[in-house]
């Protein structure tokens, strides 16, 4: 069987969605004619047509707020941002349209809204963003981040379908780089569920989107002095799978959170604070967050690596907590 | 209201422009070209350029007629394929290719790259992404201006597709409102990325959005560079006489992909071939020889003059150091007491 990619599989996902649902539709800048920028939808426009595929003027205000107002017709919007650092242009129409509509009033708003997020790909500062904790503090939207081909499909699949508004957040490093068999049956990954990637006893990574593969050779590395790292994949920032965390946590005694966003402010917070709070008593050691430095994503090559967590940066937290 | 002027009615005559500004707009026009060729089709392809790359092909008479109005004090916010403003306002052509090449000794110093560039110090405000955010800025610098009682004027630029966001509105709108020094330079070269003009607004003319905020606007063919200066300089006057914004917008056509990696196959091969007509460059050089105040050897000497700067940038920037690691701490917040 062929392998798709990470790309391939966020457009299967949202075709199938098309196809089984005519409430469907996707709108965004040169999603049409072009495929988007990255082409998550090319091909679309000539199979759904235009009605389905709508190429928007470039207003990011408009493209959600369009969404929302066709959620309330019962319509199932796919809002594609360019680059996911556009979104700050919305801001208004998802923190407050969005994310407080059904607490206000009961009105859902079903819609997702999607698009290349993440560096590494020497984009600069306002085309490489890990936009999540701008969210994060804002109730009533759902965060989730793939990592994984089958996860890409399995989420957005599961986004379209959910009752509630969705960042859904694609790493455009893994774009073409991570590919795989995938199921040919329809399936879902629900969301609010993290993943093991791998077991260990002896050191919990709790990480998510392009960093679970730094968490993973990491632990490579880490194997060979003999150390069982876990990795644990969050998928879905909120709802958060506490449980699961909390288990990471209460296996492994030293734990270790890892992600590609601005260390301060950031999700790995609100995680540590949680394990801190109700897995204390699990603890050998300090939990450590590794993420990237507190400045914009500076965009000539050796200033952006140092500004990555890199898989160093993780095996250097690892030895720390180990000696605990 | 104001009635917005078209082209024909605010036609004036060419033989005011002096044939050392007709010489200075073809200097700036063809270094730009030239500058952005060896970044694109040179550069880039050698993989010595670091991210993206959009250019101004074609469309190099907007930025350098119009930027060349700038006096003293002016203040200029360029969108991303203004390459003629930077030239015009003196920042280097080492600095330059530096920025492109992600070295420390680029004008942002490897923090950012390709046009998102800018320095005080030559008045130009650095571009952001976001399309359009760049217009209640440039008006905040000129309701400074206004402010202080200084005769200066923001100059700033758009593409249409920017004239969509609600932060391009937003601006012009305050700047109406309280009259401001600024004028509203927009590329319209029917192109956003993919999206042609007609996905883009429905009205015929960029222009003709002026009316609602009672703004003098015209409608000039960009690739006139000689158009494109006299329209510049009147908008100019009536800014910085303080009668308040104007807009002008320039028609042209980007005779490239959205970027180096676009091969453009959404744009109609027609429209490339009756733009490639109307070069604005070629179209300078064939005025000037008919008026006798150029000849064959001169635009070779003028190549040839703008080769060896390009060369020179080049040698410069590619031996020139990556910022080191830790700069990237650096910058943040202010430095020092
Ligand atoms: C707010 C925002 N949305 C999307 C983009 C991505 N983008 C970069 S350039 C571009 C097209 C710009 O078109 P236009 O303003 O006409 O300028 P041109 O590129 O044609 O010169 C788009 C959509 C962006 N930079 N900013
Ligand atoms: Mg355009």
């Amino acid at each position: 069987m062929a392998l798709t990619t990470y790309l391939e599989a966020i457009r299967q996902g949202i075709w199938e969605e098309m196809e089984r649902d005519e409430r469907v539709f996707v709108l965004g800048e040169d999603v049409g004619v072009y495929g988007g920028a990255f082409k998550v939808t090319k091909g679309m426009l000539d199979h759904f047509g235009p009605e389905r595929v709508v190429d928007t003027p470039i207003s990011e205000s408009a493209i959600v707020g369009a969404a929302i107002g066709a959620s309330y017709l019962g319509m199932r919007p796919v809002a594609e941002m360019q680059f996911i650092d556009f979104i700050s242009c919305c801001f208004d129409q998802i923190t407050n349209f969005a994310a407080k509509s059904r607490y206000r009033w009961g009105a859902g708003v079903p819609i997702v809204i999607r698009g290349p997020s993440g560096g590494n790909t020497h984009g600069g500062p306002f085309h490489s963003q890990n936009v999540e904790s701008y969210f994060y503090n804002t109730p009533g939207l759902k965060i989730v981040q793939p990592s994984t081909a089958y996860d890409a499909k399995g989420l957005i699949k599961a986004a379209i379908r959910d009752e509630d508004p969705v960042l859904y957040l694609e790493h455009k490093y893994l774009y073409r780089r991570i590919k795989e068999e995938l199921p040919s049956e329809d399936f879902v990954v629900p969301i609010g569920e993290a993943a093991v990637r791998r077991e260990g006893s002896d050191l919990g990574i709790i990480t998510y989107g392009a960093m679970v593969y730094n968490a993973l050779d990491a632990a490579d590395i880490l194997a060979k002095d003999g150390v069982e790292t876990e990795v644990l994949d969050v998928r879905s920032l909120q709802p958060l799978d506490e449980n699961a965390i909390l288990e990471t946590a209460m296996k492994t005694n030293k734990v270790i959170v890892l992600h590609e966003a601005c260390l301060t402010g950031g999700a790995g917070g609100e995680l540590a604070a949680r394990i801190a709070e109700k897995a204390f008593d699990f603890l050998d050691g300090p939990i450590i967050r590794v993420a990237a430095k507190d400045t914009p994503v500076p965009f000539s090559p050796p200033l952006e690596e140092y500004f990555l967590p890199q898989v160093d940066d993780v095996v250097d937290a690892a030895r720390k907590l180990l000696a605990y | 209201m104001l009635e917005r002027k078209t082209v024909s009615q605010t036609k004036t005559k060419r033989s005011k422009i002096s044939k050392e500004t007709k010489r200075q707009l073809l200097h700036y026009m063809t270094l730009s070209r030239r500058i952005e060729h060896r970044i694109e089709r040179v550069l880039y392809r050698q993989g010595k350029i670091v991210g993206g790359v959009y250019v101004g092909r074609g469309q190099e008479a907007i930025s350098v007629a119009t930027a060349i109005h700038m006096l003293d004090n002016d203040i200029v916010a360029p969108t991303h394929r203004d390459m003629g403003i930077f030239l015009i306002c003196g920042v280097s052509e080492r600095r330059i290719i530096a920025q492109y090449m992600g070295r420390k000794t680029g004008v942002t110093q490897g923090k950012d790259g390709n046009m998102h560039m800018g320095d005080l110090k030559h008045n130009i405000i650095a571009f952001v992404s976001h399309l359009g955010d760049n217009v209640p800025v440039a008006a905040g610098a000129a309701l400074t201006f206004k402010m202080r009682g200084q005769d200066n004027v923001a100059f700033c630029y758009s593409g249409e597709g920017a004239t969509s966001r609600g932060d391009w509105h937003e601006g012009v709108n305050f700047a109406c409102v309280h009259k401001l020094p600024i004028v509203f330079f927009i590329n319209n070269n029917q192109y956003a990325y993919s999206t042609p003009i007609e996905l883009q607004m429905p009205v015929k003319d960029v222009a003709d959005r002026a009316p609602a905020y009672a703004m003098a606007a015209e409608v000039v063919d960009g690739n006139d560079a000689l158009a494109v200066y006299e329209s510049a300089g009147r908008a100019v006057d009536w800014a910085r006489s303080g009668k308040g914004p104007y807009l002008v917008e320039y028609k042209t056509f980007r005779m490239t992909g959205h970027s180096a990696h676009d091969d453009a196959g959404y744009v109609p091969k027609e429209l490339f071939e009756e733009w490639a007509r109307k070069d604005p460059i070629e179209r300078l050089q064939k005025h000037m020889i008919d008026a006798g105040e150029l000849t064959a050897e001169g635009i070779e000497s003028m190549e040839n003059e703008i080769t060896a700067i390009i060369d020179d940038a080049v040698d410069w920037a590619d031996k020139s150091p990556y910022p080191d690691p830790e700069d990237c701490l650096k910058g943040v917040y202010h430095e020092g007491r």
